[in-house]
């Protein structure tokens, strides 16, 4: 891509403070219990705690082993135990076993359990019940912010989706406020806040109380706008196929934390693990890349390494010496990454441009576009059959509810019964999820007319299907994409040839088929200064949006650069591709977005949290 | 200038000065006689208790509060026993030391607020006296029994009894005592005829003043300056001895030549003078006596009591109240009769310039040539501080101002505070209010104390203009003081519950730092329940009226507050405390009115406490929710009978929640399930746990085709994906005949295409040239290219005039094949130009 960056793009804060704040805390915690100690680690804080304090980090505070918390009898013999955990019930529950176990034995130990990012009043309760309350410690490491990048900073809390949209169990909410807080202190004062969504609000609220409580400085922001946003506006865009290059190796190889492990299909001898991020050089040029033009520049790259390696021809001695000196070892690096990523494109290239998934692709578009259902329908009908890919059928079959407004209960019974008898009958209760957070819901038998409605839309001009939209758009949990599509042009024409060399849009992201909601709610807010404008927008998306500037003691007439410095928080998650998009709207029109997130999801995460056979 | 000394006293080297505060506003029919009084310090309020040794019920002893002024402010019969001592905490409350030994407290106002009691056996032997003391630590009380035992606490607020040794030979009460407060001990100093003793908690020493003789006599008087600095002894030979407190050294001996022992003696100094004096007082007689061995007398005519101050004695008498005071160095330098100092000059000088005279410039000049006019201006602003007439403290603040103009560099801080300070003195000092503090003493008490003992007198709107006038931060002080207004206000009772909150919301608005819930839980606490839910209202913060709520047992609406504060942990408080409150019913019942706190609950029956969960769906009648609670706990069951039964328990619950669907799929699932332990029973298939499909797949893989077929037909598996799965479990077994035939068994429901690939797939082209003629026309191309025909390919494209499969044809063309190439060229623009 042509890296036309406005010159005037404000320079990011620095986030490496967040990662200090965490560790020193860290290091007070462990302090706070002298001697040597065994180490307890949940399993999913083991990468983040790798980016915060590394092994030896920890051996300096005295901590003599390091285990994983795995729900077995532990066979330490230290005196001190210390447990390093989220604030789940279950691991609490554990805890309490082998408090238990080693009373039932007669041995003393002390026992401290740290909780992450705080503790919950749940889990004290547990410990009370089983009577061993008064047997540990507790202590809370407030460690909030990870950052995963220069502009990206997840809250590490897949679970938020789950807890917050399918079983309304709102307890992360706070924390996300407490999050904002942080940031707020140590880059704000925020000037402007926008948001959209239920749990936006609160995470709002939550963290001006906080505000109010807590001491006011004047000081010079480093950042001043907010943009909160709930998953659940945004439900097509995660389930979308990815096709940038970051969102592709997401999909594929799974990025967890920062870091993706490439198997033996990319490296050939033994699996790496690799870090992804700005630092990487070549990773950085073709991240936000359409894959089509990922070998491109891939061979680009390689060209200009070759020339690079070239100028030693000719060299003399003294220019050969600072040549290996200054520049062979960059150049080095930089190849092996190079080969990497073309291994990496090549095993992406063998499973992407497989017949089905090219038919897949299309599919997905027919339904982002709304023609051809029919043929949609057939197709994911034998991608069921088939067997083809579980999590895949389930992501079209969400797709389609979504941008159809549901599925007609002759069309949602059949497929849904092939899809038991393909995958087995406890997926009644994955369906049971799907239709609770409206992913996957059967229209209503009384309710034709709306079958009537997005036929007839498509033949009537826009105008009237709007207002018969309009008129059932007051029945609950309905998606309402096509409307909104409308609205936000977020379909371009699919006749139009769509250059993905040069994007013009954030569409490109998906082969310039689908511009993402969430996205363009960012860019039209910010255009707009706010909600004005958009109030046909909002009803579509169930209200509950709020913009506030100024409150939160900051004047808006801070320098104009910190305006132009956005946090967009995703509550629920956030792809790959909507940091990608986010970025490309940046450059447009010289923002700097800093995404923080509970979590970087795509759409087999979102859907694996909400199969039914976990409990 | 002659008038302002005209009232000075030389004693030694200082002046003292007794000057009138108030006329008092009382209408005391008796004056003080026969009268229990005390008044506080820091022109604290004054309590009477008239005739205290009356004991007929039906004429009781009344009990009366003013302030300094002599403003009343409550007035009571005493119920209660007979009283010993009265006296002021320090925080303005009275203080009723019975002969009991019990004591009791009441504010301000008269209205009781708590007792207690300095120990049982007081009971039996009597408080003979007792003394109100302060220290740093707080009020405390010392008490001397019958049985000559003295008792102390230190602080009334965190009470702890101290009963002090034995002193020898002590008979009945000593003949006078007090209180020391040396080195963070609290310490009685007695004397028993001619004996004095010290009594700490663990001894009792006699102690022998220095340089006072045994002929001097027995002591009959001792007092103990404000801050426990200084002693004076009252001999029964009319000696008075003073010396600092520890004993160690003597500072003066007058002879006062009076035999009687005065009634009061009181020390009088000012902080930093050297010059300490005691005010004695006799019937129609006040005595000052220095160390100077000099004396100031003044009669008096009526019977007075002595308040000890700061920074001097305050007279209080029936008819008006006076302060007696050394006269600061300051006043001394400026006011003294032909005084030179540079502050006398000052104030010389303004006069003269207000006179328009000439003059003005000569004093200044000489000021000037001193250097001193900085001085200057420093001696005026501060005398004025020290200064209680309003005339003269503005005389003097104008010379400062005046000499001010004639300074380049000198920091206005001081004036302008000083100014601000006189303003807020002037307004406490009137009578009206009754707060006669000198300056000291208000540097001393602090502001943030003042405005707090005007919250106690409810002051309400003059103690805000205070914290508006000085700018104190709102959380400090306009806020504070609403806070107690409010808690004041939900106390009357004459108002309605509604007029009240109205008001309280009008006034308090959202002030910083002032909590509604506070409020509330003071009108709850005087049993306003109904206003008490009403304030809360106004609590912006929800989680903050949460414990109240519940103290007041409106748990249904502590919920919701709890829900709308958005913290689960506070909902999680309520949730527990409900769940141990109401029964089982009616705690469902609440949850179910509360879809947060339910799912939070529900969250955390699914870890701890599956059965609850099930009672809570059975609760709501939801019966999908309870369908798919028994297919969850199906998987958790081992054995197979215990899950059938849990899975037609699913099927029960979905038919009753009219969810056909999902009870024909579980019921089809139970069906599965008996068929593969059938045939895993028989043949030892290990089908259990799989799908249906999976199943059939295993059967095929098995060769159980008969089987399979059976499971075909029973759940009525489509066509098309039972032909999908024979036709890769043959292609995959490599059973080409059987496919063949199966081929042709009946018109395939998923087309040929499918067969065409599942041979490529095992790459057999052969037999996947059997099936491309079968293949529809529409994708008779993709049948062809996939067996790599591309004539056959291009044949059928160019049959089909269709472009875009022609270009899919040439795609897959490469260089070799040139003729190919050019007829579907030419074919493609005949078809474009069609």
């Amino acid at each position: 891509m042509a890296h036309s960056a406005r010159r005037d793009c404000p320079e990011l804060p620095d986030f490496s403070l967040l990662k200090r704040l965490a560790r020193d805390r860290l290091i007070y915690l462990l302090e706070q219990l002298p001697g040597k100690k065994d180490l307890f680690i949940e399993a999913d804080l083991m990468s983040s705690l790798d980016r915060i304090a590394n092994v030896s980090t920890l051996k300096q505070h005295e901590v003599d082993k390091l285990y994983k918390v795995e729900y077995r009898p532990v066979v330490s013999t230290s005196d001190q135990l210390c447990f390093l955990i989220r604030p789940r019930i279950q691991t609490v529950k554990w805890i309490c076993d082998v408090a238990n176990a080693d009373k039932a034995v007669g041995r003393l130990r002390k026992y401290h359990i740290i909780f992450t990012p705080q503790k919950f009043f749940a889990c004290e309760a547990v410990l009370e019940e089983q009577g061993i309350f008064g047997d540990v410690t507790t202590d809370e490491w407030s460690f909030y912010l990870l950052p995963l990048d220069d502009d990206v900073i997840s809250l590490e809390l897949p679970e938020f989706f789950r807890d917050n949209f399918l079983a309304g169990d709102q307890r992360w909410v706070r924390t996300a406020g407490s999050a904002l807080h942080l940031l707020h202190t140590l880059y704000g004062p925020f000037s402007k806040v926008y948001g959209i969504g239920r749990f936006s609000k609160m995470a709002y609220e939550s963290w001006r109380e906080q505000v109010e409580e807590g001491e006011q400085r004047a000081r010079q922001a480093e950042i001043g706008t907010v943009f909160l946003i709930d998953r659940d506006v945004d439900y097509v865009t995660p389930l979308c196929s990815q096709v940038v290059y970051e969102g592709l190796v997401d999909d594929i190889f799974r990025i967890k934390c920062g870091c993706v492990e490439f198997g033996t299909e990319v490296t050939s001898d033994k699996s790496l693990k690799v870090m992804l991020n700005s630092q990487d050089k070549v990773f950085n040029e073709i991240r936000n890349e359409h894959f089509s033009n990922v070998f491109g520049l891939l061979s680009q790259k390689a060209r200009n390494l070759q020339t690079a390696y070239d100028k030693r021809r000719g060299m003399d001695i003294k220019q050969m010496k600072t040549f290996v000196s200054d520049e062979l070892k960059g150049l080095k690096q930089e190849h092996r990454l190079l080969s990497l990523h073309i291994s990496a494109s090549e095993s992406i290239m063998k499973k992407k441009t497989q017949q089905d998934f090219q038919e897949l692709l299309k599919t997905e578009h027919s339904l982002l576009e709304g023609f051809e259902i029919r043929e949609s329908i057939c197709f994911l009908e034998e991608h069921i059959i088939r067997q083809v890919n579980m999590m895949e059928s389930l992501r079209l079959l969400c797709l389609l509810s979504i941008t159809e407004n549901g599925l007609l209960p002759k069309d949602y019974r059949s497929l849904k019964a092939h899809f038991l008898q393909s995958y087995g009958a406890e997926h009644l209760l994955t369906f049971s999820n799907l239709r609770q957070l409206g992913l996957l819901v059967e229209q209503p038998a009384g309710e034709t007319l709306t079958v009537m409605e997005s036929r007839v839309g498509k033949l009537v001009n826009d105008k009237t299907a709007g207002k018969l939209t309009g008129a059932f758009s007051s029945l609950a949990k309905k998606s309402n994409f096509r409307a909104l599509s409308r609205k936000l042009n977020l379909v371009p024409k699919s006749d139009e040839e769509y250059d993905l060399r040069v994007p013009r849009d954030m569409a490109y992201i998906f082969s310039g088929a689908y511009v993402p909601l969430s996205c363009k709610l960012v860019e039209q807010v910010l255009e707009r200064d706010g909600w004005t404008g958009l109030e046909e927008v909002t009803k579509l998306l169930n209200g509950q949006e709020f913009a506030v500037t100024g409150s939160i003691g900051a004047d808006s007439s801070t320098k104009s650069d910190a305006q132009r410095i956005v946090i967009v928080v995703f509550l629920g998650g956030c792809t790959f591709s909507e940091i990608s998009a986010l970025r490309f709207l940046g450059r447009e029109k010289g923002y700097k977005f800093i995404v923080v997130t509970t979590a970087i999801t795509n759409s087999s995460r979102l859907i694996e949290s909400l199969l039914g056979n976990i409990a | 200038m002659a008038f302002i000394t005209a009232n000075w006293n030389p004693l030694g080297e200082a002046f003292y000065r007794k000057s009138e505060l108030y006329e008092m506003c009382w209408n005391l029919r008796d004056g003080l006689r026969d009268c229990l009084v005390s008044a506080a310090p820091y022109g604290g309020p004054i309590a009477l208790l008239r005739e205290p040794h009356k004991r007929s019920p039906s004429s009781r002893p009344q009990l009366e509060i003013y302030s300094a002024s002599g403003v009343g402010i409550a007035s009571f019969p005493w119920k209660s026993g007979p009283v010993v001592h009265l006296g002021w905490t320090v925080s303005d409350e009275l203080l009723c030391i019975q002969e009991d030994g019990s004591v009791l407290i009441y504010d301000l106002f008269g209205s009781f607020k708590r007792h207690f009691s300095m120990g049982q056996e007081v009971v039996q032997s009597q408080v003979l006296e007792a003394k109100v003391f302060h220290s740093p630590y707080g009020t405390g009380v010392a008490i001397v029994t019958g049985s000559s035992r003295f008792t102390l606490a230190t602080n009334i607020d965190d009470l702890k009894l101290r009963r002090l040794p034995e002193v020898p030979g002590l008979q009945g009460k000593p003949s006078c005592w007090v209180v020391l407060n040396q080195e963070r001990q609290t310490k009685v100093l007695l004397s028993n005829g001619p004996e004095i003793y010290i009594l700490d908690s663990t001894s009792c020493t006699a102690v022998c003043p220095p340089g006072l003789g045994p002929q001097a006599g027995s002591i009959v008087h001792m007092s103990v300056s404000f801050r426990y600095k200084y002693l004076a002894l009252f001999t029964d030979s009319g000696h008075l001895w003073t010396g600092p407190s520890h004993l160690q050294d003597k500072m003066s001996e007058v002879d006062t030549k009076k035999s009687t022992p005065p009634k009061q003696m009181v020390w009088c100094r000012r902080p930093k003078s050297q010059q300490p004096s005691v005010v004695l007082m006799w019937d129609r007689l006040l005595m000052v006596a220095g160390v100077c061995n000099d004396t100031i007398q003044f009669p008096t005519e009526d019977q007075c009591v002595l308040v000890g101050e700061l920074d001097g004695v305050r007279i209080i008498s029936s008819a008006n109240q006076e302060l007696l005071q050394e006269v600061p160095l300051v006043c001394q330098d400026i006011f003294k009769i032909a005084s030179m100092a540079p502050g006398a000059l000052l104030l010389e000088a303004h006069r003269e310039y207000e006179k328009s005279s000439q003059k003005a410039d000569e004093y200044l000049r000489e000021i000037k040539e001193q250097s001193m006019l900085g001085e200057a201006v420093r001696q005026c602003v501060e005398a004025a501080g020290h200064e209680y007439n309003t005339d003269t403290q503005k005389s003097l603040m104008r010379a400062a101002s005046f000499g001010k103009c004639f300074l380049t560099d000198f920091s206005p801080d001081l004036f302008v505070s000083t100014c601000r300070e006189l303003r807020v003195l002037n307004a406490v000092r009137e009578s009206s209010v009754g707060l006669p503090l000198t300056h000291t003493q208000f540097k001393q008490m602090t502001l943030q104390v003042l405005i707090d003992r005007l919250v106690y007198r409810q002051f309400y709107p003059l103690a805000i203009e205070i914290c508006r006038y000085l700018k104190i931060p709102d959380y400090q002080g306009v806020s504070r003081v609403l806070k107690h207004w409010a808690s004041c206000k939900v106390q009357q009772k004459d108002l309605s519950d509604e007029a009240i909150a109205r008001t309280v919301c009008l006034k308090v608005g959202d002030s910083p730092g002032v909590s509604y819930s506070h409020i509330a839980a003071k009108a709850y606490e005087c049993g306003r329940t109904e206003l008490a839910i009403k304030l809360l209202d106004f609590e912006a913060r929800s989680g903050e009226q949460v414990p109240l709520l519940l103290k007041m047992k409106r748990s249904q609406l502590a919920l919701s507050k709890a829900v709308e504060s958005g913290d689960t942990d506070l909902v999680y408080t309520v949730v527990t405390y409900l769940k141990n409150e109401m029964n089982r019913g009616d705690f469902f019942m609440t949850l179910r009115n509360q879809p947060v706190a339910l799912s939070l609950y529900r969250q955390f029956c699914k870890l701890q406490e599956q059965e609850t969960l099930k009672d809570l769906y059975n609760q709501d009648d939801d019966h999908q929710e309870l369908g798919n609670y028994y297919v969850t706990a199906s998987y958790r069951e081992k054995r197979l009978e215990n899950r059938l039964s849990l899975l037609q328990s699913a099927v029960d619950e979905y038919n009753k929640a009219k969810n056909e669907f999902s009870a024909k799929a579980t019921e089809e699932e139970m069906r599965l399930l008996r068929f593969q332990r059938k045939l895993d029973d028989e043949k030892g298939a290990g089908l259990l746990e799989l799908s249906l499909q999976a199943t059939m797949e295993a059967l095929l893989a098995l060769g159980l085709h008969k089987q399979a077929e059976q499971l075909y037909r029973d759940f009525r598996v489509p066509d098309k994906r039972y032909w999908w799965l024979k036709l890769k479990s043959l292609a995959e077994k490599e059973e080409w005949e059987e496919l063949e035939k199966f081929s042709k068994s009946k018109k395939s429901p998923i087309g040929y295409l499918a067969f065409v690939d599942v041979c490529m797939k095992s790459n057999n082209t052969y037999e996947a040239k059997k099936y491309v003629s079968k293949v529809t026309p529409e994708q008779r191309v993709k049948a062809h290219l996939a067996i790599s025909d591309l004539e056959g390919a291009a044949d059928a494209a160019t049959e089909r005039r269709n472009e875009s499969e022609m270009a899919a044809v040439l795609s897959r063309c490469s260089t070799s094949d040139r003729l190919l190439i050019d007829r579907l060229n030419r074919a493609r623009a005949c078809a474009v130009k069609k």
